[in-house]
């Protein structure tokens, strides 16, 4: 007899949703499904809105990473005004994107993936936790903590609001920096980068105890897509879009972001709110691709800071060859991410043009339609809108990073769930497992359903007949 | 703003606000003495310069021996009157006025141009409007951003009419005007032509110096940044009785 097995909440990710196990009549797991059970129709109610406010409002979607709508929303609206913002205006921007990548990485690694990976899949759920590794770990715990108050204070410093500030406005910044805030933010980088480098230094020693993990937690063949500099280094405010495929072919290079509709098709699946994006020259579904940190390291030449390069050299020798396959090693890239950030800051704030007093370009709506691309910390995140000649919203078209992985979060429940369930005796930890190959992803779902507020998730067992055979409920 | 050139034969009368003892000419008006004294009375649709118009009754006062409230803007000072300006009542009936504007239309203060320079919000703050008790309304208002330099975002507007009275009063042009009835009441432009088309409208910026809300705003501004300067209108007003 065949059965579901639904997994619901997931925890310790962001937002609401549901993972069903699809049973065969020999209780193997024959389909995995991961749905997104909630909608707020974001789209709907910000038309007839000014433009100017998408940025406040789009922010809005989500409290985890409103500074990356907030970036993304305003190069929409730059786009609109069609005038290049002043070079400092970016720097700035571009430190407050890296400081969100910090507080972001930091948050999904130490307080939500680190119990996983510390203290096993299938210890006592009660205390998985971040408080659980405070036990056993304090240092590792403290440091987590530590690393994401940086990478919020640098944001607070610069935008005045931990969340949702709202400096970043069309054509620039509001306020330029001052040499205070500078030498206070520079004051924060080196204790970061020696807590990201020694965190760094300590799950490379973790990874090879992994080894079972990194093979079925989403060990996929998928295309990866990430925006890149003009030289091919990792980018995450601004460039370009690259897509390689799963043997580290260039599909496509170069291309400007605002023509990514003739790259990305969005599929619609009556199972989940969630859209499927695909490539669309490939087709729905063999156009699967990996965005975020996983996609942007394998897209990248170098890093181009010295010690993200270095373990950046390190990142591709957890492979024989090739891009890197297994979603396990987001963790990895994250870290890795992490230390780029941290280097990259330094040096945009020690550039003394950071303080220039030139931040904001002034203008109207001078076209009616404006795409914005940024990399959010969970990957490629796109604001298309189109406004009336009267700067009113008549239509928008958002998809974010959790979006593009879609189809290869699927695809990796699908594996995790066929190693490590059995339908006969379903046991805590391997749902755990389930949850934790969708946490590699570290999906943000209150912006993938575009809906207001957090959401908890939940893992159901069915057999053919969809009856629930068994449901695992927390957070 | 003591007005200058005082008419003759006005009487001076005496009474109390709050217990203290006050003297004021008889055609003042409860707020007016309460601001040259420094007693905060809330009021949203009061501005000095403009005429009076006794609708927001936000100013809502107390007088000893009546069971019925006055409004302070509306009220002329009498002879012995006990005026109560914040009685446990009275900051009771604020607080639900305020509570009825905002789920009238929809306010959103976190993405509003005006958020932090908003004298509703400042209210809602004021009184502890940390949630409201009666339902959201949730009708959808058009927002006229067709003129040049300013928006209407009628999401925002509470009827206060301080538009309506400054371009007629003080500016002459008299675009605005309210149309409609009960909560379908809307402020328009030019027999409700859309704003950028109106051919009275000088866009001398009045209306939206004085509007208190989000309602009457700037073009190009982002959310916070929409700050507002009252200071023409006294200015503007003395220069008149000057003459
Ligand atoms: S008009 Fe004032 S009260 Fe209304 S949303 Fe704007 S800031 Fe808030
Ligand atoms: S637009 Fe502003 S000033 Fe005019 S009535 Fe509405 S709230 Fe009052
Ligand atoms: S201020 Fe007196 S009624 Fe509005
Ligand atoms: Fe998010």
């Amino acid at each position: 007899m065949s059965r579901t097995i639904t997994i619901e909440p997931v925890t310790r990710i962001e937002g609401h949703a549901r993972i069903t196990l699809q049973l065969d009549d020999a209780g193997k797991v024959s389909d995995a499904r991961f749905h997104l059970t909630q909608f707020r129709g974001f789209e709907k109610f910000c038309e007839g809105r000014p433009y100017r406010e998408m940025p406040a409002l789009t922010a809005r979607t989500c409290g985890i990473c409103p500074v990356s709508h907030l970036l993304a929303s305003n190069k929409a609206c730059d786009d609109l005004l069609s005038v290049g913002i002043p070079a400092t205006a970016e720097r700035l921007r571009r430190v407050m994107n890296l400081a969100q990548l910090v507080q972001s990485h930091a948050l999904s690694f130490f307080h939500l993936s680190s119990p996983d990976l510390l203290l096993g899949w299938d210890s006592d759920p009660a205390s998985r936790n971040i408080f659980g590794v405070m036990q056993g770990h304090p240092q590792l715990a403290r440091d987590g903590i530590r690393l994401r108050q940086i990478g919020q204070q640098i944001i607070e410093m610069l935008g005045g609001k931990k969340i949702h500030p709202t400096w970043v406005v069309p054509g620039g910044v509001n306020e330029p920096l001052t040499a205070e805030k500078r030498d206070a933010m520079l004051a924060l980088l080196p204790e970061g980068l020696e807590i990201a480098k020694e965190s760094y230094a300590f799950f490379k020693t973790l990874v090879p105890k992994f080894h079972q993990e990194a093979r079925h937690f989403g060990d996929l063949q998928t295309l990866f897509l990430s925006l890149i500099t003009p030289e091919g280094d990792l980018e995450h405010y601004d460039g370009l879009i690259r897509i390689t495929d799963a043997h580290g072919h260039i599909l496509e290079d170069m291309v400007p972001p605002s023509e990514y509709q003739r790259l990305i098709g969005e599929a619609v699946e009556d199972f989940s709110y969630m859209k499927f994006p695909y490539y669309k020259p490939l087709g729905y579904p063999r156009g699967i691709y990996r965005v975020g940190p996983l996609a942007r390291l394998n897209n990248a030449e170098s890093c181009g800071t010295p010690y993200a390069d270095v373990a950046l050299a390190e990142f591709r020798t957890l492979q024989e060859s090739g891009p890197i396959s297994s979603s396990f090693h987001y963790h990895y890239a994250r870290l890795v991410e992490i230390i780029f950030a941290l280097e990259m800051m330094k040096r945009l704030l020690k550039d003394p043009q950071i303080l220039d007093h030139r931040v904001r370009a002034r203008a109207r709506s001078n076209q009616n339609e404006g795409i914005g691309v940024a990399e959010a910390p969970r990957g490629t995140l796109i604001h298309h809108y189109r406004i009336d000649d009267e700067g009113l919203l008549t239509w928008m078209n958002l998809i974010i990073a959790t979006g593009h992985n879609n189809l290869a979060m699927n695809a990796s429940i699908r594996q995790v769930a066929e190693a490590y369930v059995d339908g006969a005796n379903v046991q805590e930890g391997m749902l755990n497992r389930v949850e934790a190959v969708i946490r590699c992803y570290d999906p943000c779902l209150s912006c993938a359903s575009h809906a207001f507020g957090q959401m908890p998730l939940q893992v159901d067992v069915a057999d053919p007949t969809g009856r629930i055979l068994a449901t695992v409920r927390r957070g | 703003m003591p007005i200058p050139a005082p008419p003759t034969n006005v009487r001076v009368v005496t009474f109390q606000i709050d217990g203290r003892d006050y003297s004021a000419r008889e055609d003042e008006t409860i707020i007016e003495v309460a601001r040259e004294n420094g007693i905060p009375i809330p009021s949203l649709c009061y501005l000095e310069g403009l005429s009076t118009w006794g609708a927001c009754r936000l100013c809502l006062v107390e007088l000893a021996g009546s069971p019925r409230l006055v409004a302070a803007c509306a009220t002329q000072v009498a002879e012995g009157l006990q005026i109560y300006t914040d009685t446990p009542r009275l900051q009771r009936y604020r607080r639900t006025i305020l509570e009825l504007l905002f789920a009238e239309r929809n306010h959103v203060c976190s993405v509003c141009v005006s958020n932090g320079h908003c004298e509703l919000q400042a209210l809602a703050q004021r009184y502890g409007l940390d949630h409201v008790r009666v339902p959201y309304r949730h009708v959808a208002y058009e927002v006229d951003a067709s003129h040049e330099m300013f928006r209407v975002d009628h999401n925002r507007c509470i009827l206060c009419t301080r538009c309506v009275r400054v371009c007629d009063e003080v500016e002459g042009a008299h675009t605005w005007d309210v149309m409609g009835r009960g909560s379908d009441c809307r402020v328009i432009t030019d027999m409700n032509r859309p704003w950028g088309a109106s051919d009275t409208c000088t866009s001398c910026g009045k209306c939206v110096q004085v509007c208190p809300t989000g309602a009457l705003v700037k073009q190009g501004t982002s959310v916070g940044e929409m700050t507002k300067d009252l200071h023409f209108l006294p200015y503007i007003t003395r220069r008149r009785h000057n003459r």
